[in-house]
């Protein structure tokens, strides 16, 4: 252990530095409610790439200079070397006394991506230009943004959900190398912001819940030959084959079959009735047949151990039973 | 990540490019400035209708080509000319694989250096602004890349604008106090400063002549107390000894080791100071004849009584001396030394030998012989013109004798030649005569078209005594000009002729400009750094990197704290708000944070659900604040009210 220790160090003195110093200012970054205040002495900053071989060039237009003692390369050379300077300033200022508050996140399912709202104030009356939000250790790959004078924007963090229940967002950081690209400047947050993640629904529709209404409806009632009631968009999560192929030529975009039958039946969605799977399957399982429901317009309720929600409709339904399934003995 | 770039950008990055590239359009040779301009114009083109970038082969091609091209036409690759085209080649031809922000910034680099090279060739005043605005405009093109998706030119520029401002006393302090090292660190290209025109190591006839056309300034001089009359001003230069019947050169090799020449001076000394442009030679000018205790360290009156650098003047240099106008100047010759002032070129000029001959068999002296002959130029029809005729092997004769046309090293040569032939010892001595007067900084300029030859010889009991047989030709060139010499006849050169009243009011100011920026900002090198800095107490070298360090240190330090001001949240204007935010603030502190969704009021109700015991003195500012601020026009009333119920709260919450 110990000797796996001094390897490293002597390995790579420089990178394990930095990973000290990123561990150490990590260690000191507090997930907030927010707002947060980005002090100016939370600010770090750092040459670019492109600044170091900025000084270099200066560096060489210096021997230059030397070299023929030329008055008007010194002044060159001097001028770009303070403006390199002043562009320090400019960049470190660029994130001073910015604002961050946590914004909205919608609800995904599980394996697609989260996207984090946050927002940027700024309280001054100089606009800040090419903020960019990014995770640790990555480049920063979300659309920078710019915040006008006593303005404020929404910039956009995005991180894989693979499991249901809440994605806690991690720190961040908020960079930016504006204007001249020479330096940059970072500052890390971390907001409390949370993301909802839906169980994955499963991949077939399995057998559709028929024969589980209380005194609901018998399932020979529902068959193929139901009576096409028409026509309406399709809305994330529904089914494959009730997509209508035959007008996706002429509309260019996707419309779901509906059935007459199907409008008034009621459905019951039962943890109990799964028991041959495990409690994922069952969870993504619960949670494709919701969503088949709930295309189909049809009635749902859903029972699960310590959770009963009466049958219903509509979008905040449909969003009360996929939180049920997602936070699914998820600890809060 | 490829981000790639607008078309607005890299329209406008071309010309930035153009601009960078226009001065040395004149130094490149035609077909380099064609192939960029091309270049540009493709590069525009292809953006704006979206054609295909060459494969790589073409570009690469393309590259070696240019390689072989720039070598073919400069000779090499390397050196200042040679370099600089091939840094723009290299520039023009990144266009071809140019399309990412990365390229950009590659260019930008590339474009910074391109500025240095302009002022290996340039460095008069105008190029400070020119420095200045290719900085802002590559700095606001650095800034646009910056930035996704293109910026008003109007910000980018007004961004850099202000950037290169704030850098200027940053400039202005690493200028004065980085110190300053000697001489070349890898020595120069032999090209370097090339170019300028100026006194050469020989004379041939025509070579002055030529060298009147140009109107560059050779020196500057200052004089302390006594002004000598201009018939005196006789700018020592590099004097000639031998004759191989078409030019002059200096026959022996000019050695330290030689004793200066015997100077016993008659009368006072004439002090002034010199500021030389740099002509890539040893020899420092100096007014006939220096005095050799007054020489600068690093040079020294050599053989010839010409002073003599230790090397080449390649910047620009200041220096103090002293000479006497009335001297006697070396008073005994040596036997060595009188037959190498009378060698003259077997085979060559046999008609000027006999008239020597005729003069010496009058057996006249030396004095009278000399005499003689000027009274030649002067009586016969000899004719002082820029223009003379071309001469033949034997050059003496034929002026002499057959065109008698000619400007003053024609008059020097011949004239020194016929004293040799006399059994005189005489040589040839170059430089400068005249200088005409700048009246705002009283100071006297030397230019090249004052540049001139006259003849040296040494008479017993007298030593080396100046003629100068132009003076007996055209007498208005010595106690004038070189213009009321030659008359507008003559077809003067453009810029000696038409020199009006006006002109000369605003060039006399012009170069007055000059000789300041000459001697302030361009030759600030380690001697006049020194100079000044000793002045503060900072001439050493720890100082100086000390006080560069503090000065730098403060600076950026208040430019830090105005920057951050200028970023620091606004201050809020409307007392109501104001009041409002004192409570937020504190209980935001206390872990009670308004949501983005909750206006006053529904904010007062959460924190109230929260904290029954705070509820009604939150419930009171709420609503006193909506009052205030939605309600009612600004009352002081209402807004002492308010400023009471933030107080209470505020006591409240402490308490418990």
């Amino acid at each position: 252990m110990r000797f796996w220790l001094i390897f490293k160090i002597l390995l790579h003195p420089i990178r394990y530095a930095q990973d000290r110093i990123d561990a150490w200012v990590m260690a000191r970054v507090k997930r907030q409610a927010g707002p947060i205040m980005i002090g100016r002495n939370r600010v770090y900053i750092l040459p670019t790439r492109f600044g170091y071989f900025f000084a270099f060039m200066l560096l060489i237009m210096l021997l230059g200079a030397m070299n023929y003692s030329n008055s008007m390369a010194f002044l060159l050379t001097f001028l770009l070397a303070g403006i390199g300077l002043v562009c320090m300033h400019h960049t470190h200022a660029n994130l001073a006394h910015l604002q961050l508050r946590a914004g909205a996140s919608e609800p995904v399912f599980a394996g697609e991506t989260a996207h984090f709202e946050v927002r940027v104030d700024n309280p001054a009356t100089h606009p800040r230009y090419s903020l960019a939000l990014s995770w640790p250790k990555e480049e920063a790959r979300a659309r920078p943004g710019d915040v006008g004078a006593r303005d404020s924007t929404v910039l956009m963090l995005s991180l894989p959900a693979t499991r249901r229940g809440w994605l806690p967002a991690r720190v961040f950081s908020l960079s930016t190398e504006y204007p001249l690209g020479l330096f940059h400047a970072w500052t890390w947050a971390e907001l409390e912001m949370n993301c909802l993640v839906f169980p994955l629904p499963s991949a077939g529709g399995g057998a559709p819940p028929a024969n589980l209404g209380h005194g609901g409806l018998a399932s020979s009632e529902r068959s193929g030959q139901d009576e096409f009631a028409g026509l309406r968009s399709y809305r994330r999560g529904d089914a494959p084959r009730s997509i209508h192929w035959k007008s996706f030529p002429k509309l260019q975009r996707p419309m779901v079959k509906q059935f007459a039958d199907t409008l008034e039946q009621e459905l019951w969605l039962d943890w109990s009735s799964l028991a041959h799977l495990d409690i994922e399957a069952r969870l993504s399982q619960l949670t494709r047949w919701a969503l088949d429901a709930e295309a189909g317009k049809r009635a749902y309720g859903l029972r699960m151990p310590g959770t009963v929600i009466a049958p219903g409709r509509g979008d905040a339904h449909r969003f009360r039973c996929l939180k049920a399934l997602a936070l699914h003995e998820v600890a809060p | 990540m490829k981000e790639y770039l607008p078309l607005t950008t890299l329209l406008r990055l071309l010309a930035v490019l153009v601009l960078a590239l226009s001065p040395h359009v004149v130094r490149l040779p035609l077909w380099e400035s064609a192939v960029i301009a091309a270049l540009i114009a493709w590069r525009g083109l292809a953006a704006y209708k979206q054609w295909r970038m060459p494969p790589t082969w073409v570009k690469l091609i393309a590259t070696l080509l240019a390689f072989g091209a720039v070598m073919a036409s400069f000779g090499r690759i390397s050196g200042l000319n040679g370099g600089t085209g091939l840094l723009c080649a290299m520039a023009a031809l990144k266009l071809l694989e140019f399309r990412t922000r990365r390229d950009v910034m590659v260019m930008v680099f590339l474009l910074y250096f391109m500025l240095v090279t302009h002022f290996l060739f340039s460095q008069e005043i105008w190029t400070v602004v020119y420095l200045l605005g290719c900085v802002t405009a590559i700095t606001a093109l650095l800034i646009e890349v910056q930035h996704l998706g293109a910026l008003a030119p109007r910000q980018t520029l007004r961004k850099s604008g202000t950037m290169v401002l704030q850098a200027l006393p940053l400039m202005v302090l690493m200028f004065v106090l980085f110190p300053r090292i000697p001489g070349p660190l890898w020595g120069l290209p032999s090209d370097a400063g090339a170019g300028r025109s100026g006194l050469s190591e020989k004379m041939s006839p025509g070579d002055i002549a030529s060298l009147i056309k140009s109107d560059e300034v050779a020196f500057r001089v200052t004089f302390v107390g006594r002004v000598p009359p201009p018939a005196a001003r006789y700018w020592r230069g590099p004097p000639f000894d031998h004759f191989d019947g078409h030019t002059w050169e200096e026959g022996y090799a000019q050695l330290r080791a030689d004793e200066p020449p015997v100077l016993e001076p008659l009368g006072n000394a004439v002090r002034y100071e010199i500021t030389l442009e740099p002509h890539r030679s040893r020899w420092l000018f100096a007014l006939d004849m220096p005095d050799a205790s007054s020489v600068p360290p690093d040079a020294f009156v050599a053989r010839e009584g010409h002073l003599l650098a230790n090397q080449a003047v390649t910047e620009r240099r200041r220096y103090d001396l002293q000479s006497y106008t009335n001297y006697l100047l070396v008073p005994a010759l040596t036997e060595r030394n009188r037959t190498r002032y009378l060698r003259l070129p077997r085979g060559f000029n046999p008609r000027t030998i006999e008239l020597a001959d005729q003069l010496r068999s009058k057996s006249m002296d030396d004095a009278d012989i000399v005499q003689s002959v000027l009274q030649m130029f002067r009586k016969q029809n000899f004719v002082y013109t820029l223009d003379p005729p071309p001469l033949g092997r034997d050059s003496v004769d034929d002026f002499l004798f057959e065109t008698r046309r000619g400007f003053c090293e024609h008059y020097a040569s011949a004239f020194t030649v016929l004293m040799r032939a006399a059994n005189i010892p005489a040589r040839v001595v170059t430089g400068y005569q005249g200088g005409q007067r700048n009246e705002i900084g009283d100071y006297y300029v030397v230019r090249q078209s004052d540049a001139h030859a006259w003849s040296e010889v040494w008479l017993e009991s007298h030593g080396w005594v100046r003629i100068d047989p132009t003076a007996a030709i055209a007498p208005q060139r010595i106690e004038q000009n070189l213009e009321a010499a030659l008359g507008i006849a003559e077809g003067l050169p453009g810029y000696l002729s038409a020199r009006g009243r006006l002109r000369f009011y605003f060039e006399a100011r012009w170069d007055w400009l000059n000789a300041k920026w000459n001697g302030l900002v361009l030759a600030y090198g380690p001697e006049l750094q020194q100079e000044f800095l000793s002045r503060f107490g900072l001439g050493e070298l720890r100082q100086m990197i000390l006080a560069l360090t503090i000065g730098g240190t403060g600076l950026l330090a208040l430019f830090g704290l105005f920057t951050l001001r200028q970023f620091a949240p606004a201050r809020v204007d409307d007392p109501a708000l104001q009041q409002w935010q004192r409570m937020t603030r504190q209980l935001a502190k206390l872990g009670y944070v308004q949501r983005p969704d909750e206006g006053p009021l529904d904010y007062a109700q959460h924190v109230g659900a929260l904290r029954p015991e705070w509820a009604e003195a939150v419930a009171q500012v709420a609503r006193l604040y909506v009052r205030s601020r939605y309600l009612h026009a600004p009352d002081s009333a209402r807004q002492d009210e308010l400023t009471r119920a933030v107080r209470a709260f505020s006591r409240r919450a402490r308490r418990s």
